[in-house]
């Protein structure tokens, strides 16, 4: 396989932070939150009530009508972005062969609330009311399926669900898939499962916050961590050969230029988390020392002893205190599939403007020897990002952003 | 029930609310025989389009119908023959 140079050449964003590129950055360096109490549903009944969630969002205004009746909010969000995302790279796909593009997204949960619409119909109507449209409509997989058939994308493509860690492994996918021939890849991952079934999935994990203060309910690296406030969103991106990207004039926002991951070892093994395997597998695929990293974006779980972990791997590469930290989530939160894909497109635009984004709500602990950047955004001259993401059962991923070389 | 007959705008609500509107496609034109395919309605579309004739007429079609009436003018009489025989029985 070739190391071809993978760059990345359209972003489409939808976030709490705003719907687009433009929306999210300036929400992003403003510090605006987009976490608040459900609206989707009412909360009261559930002991987690805050979450982030888009608000005007309105599918008919962005998807033909032939797709509303078959497609859960994710992938009306997930068709959105990928259509903002190609428009930015300037790429049309009637005018490219089909079988050079792909399509590789991550999902952690697949259409919860079309499912559990059907479902509902089920036991309540009868089998005769289920949509036929719930054969697909709720897989991990359709995303990647309804951007391939809207945009005519038929060469390799697929889905990878590994929870947060899958926006990663999604990307990493689809630089493989580039470096093996394929012309262009859609690449990163939205969820949206903010209703009562995907709720009380994701109260069984244990780690949702059930504070009812969006200033104090999501706070990684605090003192007062108490779990994790759930959002809906992602981002999507459109990856490609560097050479092929640059023939076309297309303007290109990064490479990847480097992936690890790891798995942890059973709980109670004693042995150390995988996170720090992975983010030395990563550099060293990208050919970086610790010292070439202008900015870590974390995964930043909200939770005292993953928090820990996360500090640690963080201090034994870099060393104390050694590079500035930002986790932006904690003005959307944690995206599930979508969140480091939302993470990438952040890193990007902080490696274009030269801006490290600011980690709200949260006044460091001191037991964490490591440089959180908080309060206010930090004017930095930024070549390399790390972008870090862990799944739930111990999946450890990271990714290795570097800008593009000045012209 | 109604005794009504099935009539091409029954089908064209039951198909928006089934399979929503395709781009481009005027169903308010002359489209009884046209195929669906070319309409821009799947096998799909049309399983969600006979489960929803069904529920709301009370009968029951034929599984090979959906693949065989490819056109509005096929399935509209198909359902009105089924009606007819309901109504008698």
């Amino acid at each position: 396989m070739s190391t071809a140079t993978v760059v990345v050449t359209g972003l489409g964003v939808a976030s709490p932070t705003g719907l687009g590129t433009g929306e999210h950055w300036a929400a992003t360096l403003e510090g605006r939150s987009g976490i608040r109490r459900l609206t989707r549903f009412d909360p009261s009944g559930y002991p987690a009530k805050l979450a982030g969630e888009i608000t005007g969002f309105t599918a008919e205004e962005h998807l033909p009508g032939r797709l509303i009746p078959q497609t859960d909010r994710m992938t009306r969000l997930a068709l959105a972005a990928a259509d903002w995302a190609l428009a930015d790279a300037g790429v049309r796909p009637d005018e490219l062969a089909s079988f050079d593009m792909g399509v590789v997204t991550a999902s952690a949960s697949g259409g919860f609330e079309f499912g559990q619409n059907e479902l509902r119909k089920l036991w309540s109507q009868g089998s005769q009311y289920v949509s036929a449209y719930q054969s697909f409509a709720w897989f991990y997989a359709v995303n990647s399926g309804q951007i391939s058939i809207r945009n005519g994308m038929k060469g390799p493509s697929g889905v990878v669900v590994s929870d947060q860690a899958g926006g990663l492994d999604a990307v990493a996918q689809a630089r493989r898939l580039i470096r093996k021939g394929t012309r262009l890849v859609v690449s990163g991952g939205v969820d949206a499962s903010l209703c009562p079934w995907g709720w009380v999935a994701q109260l069984a994990g244990g780690r949702l916050s059930t504070s009812e203060d969006p200033a104090r309910a999501y706070l990684p690296f605090d003192r007062d961590a108490c779990g994790y406030v759930p959002g809906e969103g992602g981002a999507i991106l459109i990856l490609e050969a560097a050479e092929a990207a640059r023939e076309r004039g297309a303007h290109s926002y990064g490479e990847i230029a480097g992936y690890g991951a790891t798995f942890d070892p059973r709980p109670g093994s004693g042995r150390p988390s995988g996170l720090r395997k992975a983010v030395e597998l990563a550099l060293a695929d990208a050919g970086a020392q610790p010292a070439d990293v202008d900015v870590v974006f974390a995964d930043a779980a909200g939770d005292l002893d993953l928090d820990r972990a996360e500090a640690d791997a963080l201090v034994q590469v870099f060393g104390a205190r050694g590079v500035p930290v930002s986790c932006p989530k904690t003005m959307t939160g944690r995206l599930y599939s979508g969140a480091a894909p939302l993470d990438l497109a952040t890193a990007l635009l902080a490696l274009r403007d030269g801006i490290v984004p600011a980690t709200v709500n949260v006044k460091l602990s001191p037991e964490y020897d490591i440089d959180v950047v908080v309060d206010q955004p930090r004017h930095l001259g930024l070549r390399t990002a790390l972008v870090l993401a862990r799944g739930y059962g111990g999946f450890n991923s990271a990714l290795v952003l570097r800008a593009p070389a000045p012209r | 029930m109604s005794a009504d007959p099935f009539t091409l705008d029954d089908l064209k609500h039951i198909l928006l609310e089934a399979a929503g509107a395709e781009e481009g496609v005027d169903l308010g034109g002359d489209v009884l025989d046209t195929e669906f395919t070319a309409l821009g309605y799947e096998s799909l579309a049309l399983l969600e389009t006979g489960s929803r004739i069904e529920r709301t007429y009370g009968i029951a079609l034929d599984d090979d119908l959906l693949t065989d009436a490819l056109t509005p003018r096929v399935l509209i009489d198909s359902v009105n023959e089924l009606l007819t025989v309901s109504r008698t029985v």
